[in-house]
C-alpha cells in the first residue's frame, strides 16, 4: 500500500485551515486540505458562496468578511478535498480518509491538524427530545438552506446565542424567548479585566444593541435563572424555568441550546497530541507552542482546535503555524518565517487582549456543565444518566476510562463528543479532584465510524 | 416545523422517505431535507426507544442516524440527496437486530 505524499496536509477548511493553505501555496509547498463539509468556510463561513448568490444580508457583517478569504483559496493550487472524512491521524503523519465510502491513506512531511471548535455539551433535563437541537445546529440549517422555526426558545449564554439570534430576526424570524444563563456574577468578574472590555467596547455595544433589537422583535428576555428544563414526552411541549425560587413554563416546540465553544479534540487526541485543562474556558485545550507546534513532532494545531479565540485569530494562527511548518522542511529560513509572521501576529494580540474579558462574561455556569437532576442524560449515544455515573463513582469507578467499563458511558458513535467533557468535571466534582487528575478519555482511532468495505477499499487506492 | 426562507430553492429531486416520494432541493442534506418535509422523528434509541432526530447537524452528535439505500447507522447530516434515493428509520432494538 503506497500513500501520495503531500508537503502539508490540512484537516479542516475553516478560516485557520484556508488561511494557512493559501500562504504554503504561495510559498510552493505541496498541499492537501481535507475538509468534511462540501464547501470551504469552516462552520463560521458556511455556505459562504451560495448565501453571496442568495444575497442574505441578514447574516451579517462578520460572515461576510470571510467571502474574500473564501475566494483566495479558491483561486490558489492547492489541492481541496471536500465531503472528506478524517478517521484517523497517525503520529508518524499519515492521515486516513473517506469520500463517498472509499477510503484512502496520504502522507504529509507536515500535518496541521484546524478541525476547529464544537458547541460544548449542554446536558439539561430534556436536551435529548425532538425538536431541541443546539443553536449552531439552527445556524447551520439556517446558512445551508435558509431553514428556520418560527417562534423557537433560545437557552444559554455566549456570543454565538447573541448572533444567530440577531441573525433570525434580522431576517424577519419570531422567536419566542431567549432564556439567558449568563451568570450574574460573570457581569463583575468580566469587568475586572477592563483592559479587554475597553478593547471589546465596539463588540459589547453590538452585543447590547442586538439584545434591544431582539426584545424589541417582541421576543421575551428572561435572565437571572437558577435552573432550567425542557419538557415533552416525544418531543418538546414546554420549557421550563426556575425564577426567584419559582418554576414557571413556557410552551414552546422548538428550543435551541447554546453553552459556548470548546476545540474539538478527536483528531488531536488521537494522534497522542498532550493536553491541558483550561480553567478559564473550562473545556480541554491542546498543547501548542507559540507557533501552534503539538507535542507530536511535525504536528500542528490551529485556530479553535487548540484553544477558543474566535474566526478572525483562527486566521493567524493559520497563517503563523504554517509559515513554521515551511520553515520546519526548509522552505523558508527561519529569519523569514520571524519577519513574515509578524503581522499575523500583531493581529491575533489584538484579539488575544479581549480574550480574558469575553472568556469571564460568558464561561457557563457549573450547573450548566455538571447537570442537576440525577435523571438527566449525559451520555446521548448509549443513554447513560447522571445517575448510573454517580453509581459507578459510588462503586469505585476513578476516571473516564474505567467509567466506560462500568456503563458504557462514551462508547457510542460520537465517541465522547457530547459528553466528554461533561464526564470529566462530573468525576472531577464528585471524586474532589482536579480536572486535569480526572483526565478524558482516550481518543483511539477511527475517529469517525468506517465500514469494513471501506477499510477494505484501502488497498486499492 | 422547519420552513425556508430562500425565495429561489434551486432544482428540486425526489426522495423517498418510509416509500413516501419528497420533491427536496438538490443541494440540501438528508437531515435537511427531511426537516423541511416535515420529518423529525429520525431514529429510536436502542435502549430506551426514545425518539431522536437531528442535534447538532455537524456530524459530532450521531443523533440523526437512518437508514439510507438499505444502509443504517447513516450519518444523514453529512450525506447530500441525491435523485432516487431511498430513506428509511432504522430500528434496531437492544437485541442489535433490525425490528
Amino acid at each position: 500500500m503506497s500513500s501520495a505524499e503531500y508537503d502539508i496536509i490540512i484537516i479542516g477548511a475553516g478560516p485557520a485551515g484556508i488561511s494557512a493553505a493559501i500562504l504554503a501555496d504561495q510559498h510552493k509547498a505541496n498541499v492537501l486540505v481535507l475538509d468534511e463539509n462540501c464547501a470551504p468556510g469552516g462552520q463560521i463561513y458556511r455556505a459562504i458562496e451560495k448565501n453571496q448568490q442568495n444575497d442574505n444580508k441578514w447574516l451579517g457583517q462578520s460572515y461576510q468578511d470571510g467571502l474574500s478569504l473564501v475566494e483566495d483559496f479558491r483561486g490558489s493550487r492547492v489541492n481541496y478535498l471536500h465531503s472528506a472524512t478524517v478517521w484517523h491521524l497517525s503520529s508518524t503523519k499519515i492521515v486516513h480518509y473517506s469520500v463517498n465510502g472509499k477510503a484512502h491513506s496520504v502522507k504529509g512531511r507536515q500535518i496541521l491538524v484546524a478541525t476547529g471548535a464544537q458547541e460544548r455539551p449542554f446536558p439539561i433535563l430534556g436536551w435529548t427530545l425532538n425538536g431541541v437541537m443546539s443553536a449552531g445546529a439552527a445556524q447551520i440549517l439556517l446558512k445551508d438552506s435558509g431553514l428556520i422555526c418560527d417562534n423557537a426558545v433560545f437557552i444559554g449564554t455566549g456570543p454565538l446565542l447573541y448572533l444567530i439570534a440577531h441573525q433570525y430576526i434580522s431576517a424577519g424570524i419570531a422567536i419566542k424567548a431567549i432564556i439567558d444563563t449568563t451568570p450574574r456574577g460573570n457581569y463583575l468578574r468580566a469587568m475586572r479585566h477592563s483592559f479587554g472590555a475597553l478593547k471589546n467596547a465596539k463588540n459589547i455595544l453590538q452585543g447590547w444593541r442586538w439584545k434591544r433589537e431582539i426584545i424589541k422583535s417582541g421576543a421575551l428576555y428572561i435572565s437571572n435563572i437558577s435552573g432550567v428544563r425542557i419538557n415533552g414526552s416525544d418531543s418538546v411541549t414546554s420549557v421550563e424555568y426556575c425564577q426567584k425560587g419559582k418554576w414557571k413554563n413556557l410552551n414552546c416546540k422548538h428550543v435551541f441550546l447554546h453553552q459556548g465553544v470548546a476545540p474539538e479534540l478527536n483528531v488531536s487526541l488521537s494522534a497522542g497530541c498532550e493536553k491541558s485543562w483550561n480553567t478559564r474556558q473550562a473545556c480541554w485545550t491542546i498543547d501548542v507552542d507559540q507557533y501552534g507546534q503539538s507535542s507530536v513532532e511535525g504536528i500542528s494545531i490551529a485556530g479553535d482546535a487548540s484553544s477558543i479565540t474566535g474566526g478572525v485569530a483562527a486566521a493567524q494562527k493559520g497563517s503563523i503555524a504554517v509559515l513554521n511548518m515551511l520553515c520546519n522542511m526548509g522552505l523558508i529560513s527561519s529569519n523569514d518565517r520571524e519577519v513574515l509572521s509578524k503581522p499575523f501576529i500583531k493581529k491575533l494580540s489584538k484579539e488575544l487582549i479581549a480574550r480574558p474579558f469575553i472568556d469571564a462574561l460568558f464561561k457557563p455556569h457549573l450547573r450548566y456543565r455538571v447537570p442537576q437532576d440525577s435523571k438527566t442524560v449525559v451520555c446521548r449515544c448509549e443513554e447513560v444518566t447522571l445517575a448510573q455515573i454517580k453509581e459507578s463513582i459510588g462503586l469505585g469507578c476513578k476516571g473516564p476510562s474505567q467509567l466506560k467499563s462500568f456503563t458504557r458511558c462514551g462508547m457510542g458513535p460520537c465517541q465522547g463528543r457530547l459528553c466528554g467533557l461533561s464526564v470529566t468535571e462530573i468525576l472531577a466534582k464528585e471524586l474532589g479532584i482536579r480536572e486535569e487528575q480526572v483526565g478524558y478519555y482516550n481518543i483511539r482511532p477511527p475517529i469517525k465510524p468506517v465500514t469494513l468495505a471501506e477499510l477494505a477499499s484501502l488497498d486499492e487506492s | 416545523m422547519f420552513r425556508s426562507i430562500n425565495s429561489n430553492q434551486g432544482e428540486l429531486i425526489t426522495i423517498y422517505f418510509e416509500n413516501k416520494a419528497l420533491n427536496v432541493p438538490k443541494d440540501y442534506n438528508v437531515a435537511t431535507a427531511l426537516l423541511w418535509a416535515g420529518v423529525s422523528d429520525f431514529r429510536k434509541t436502542t435502549l430506551n426507544n426514545e425518539s431522536r432526530g437531528p442535534y447538532c447537524v455537524m456530524g459530532l452528535c450521531f443523533d440523526c442516524l437512518i437508514n439510507i439505500n438499505g444502509l443504517d447507522n447513516q450519518q444523514s447530516c453529512t450525506i447530500q440527496v441525491s435523485d432516487g434515493m431511498k430513506i428509511k428509520r432504522q430500528a434496531i432494538n437492544s437485541s442489535g437486530k433490525n425490528e
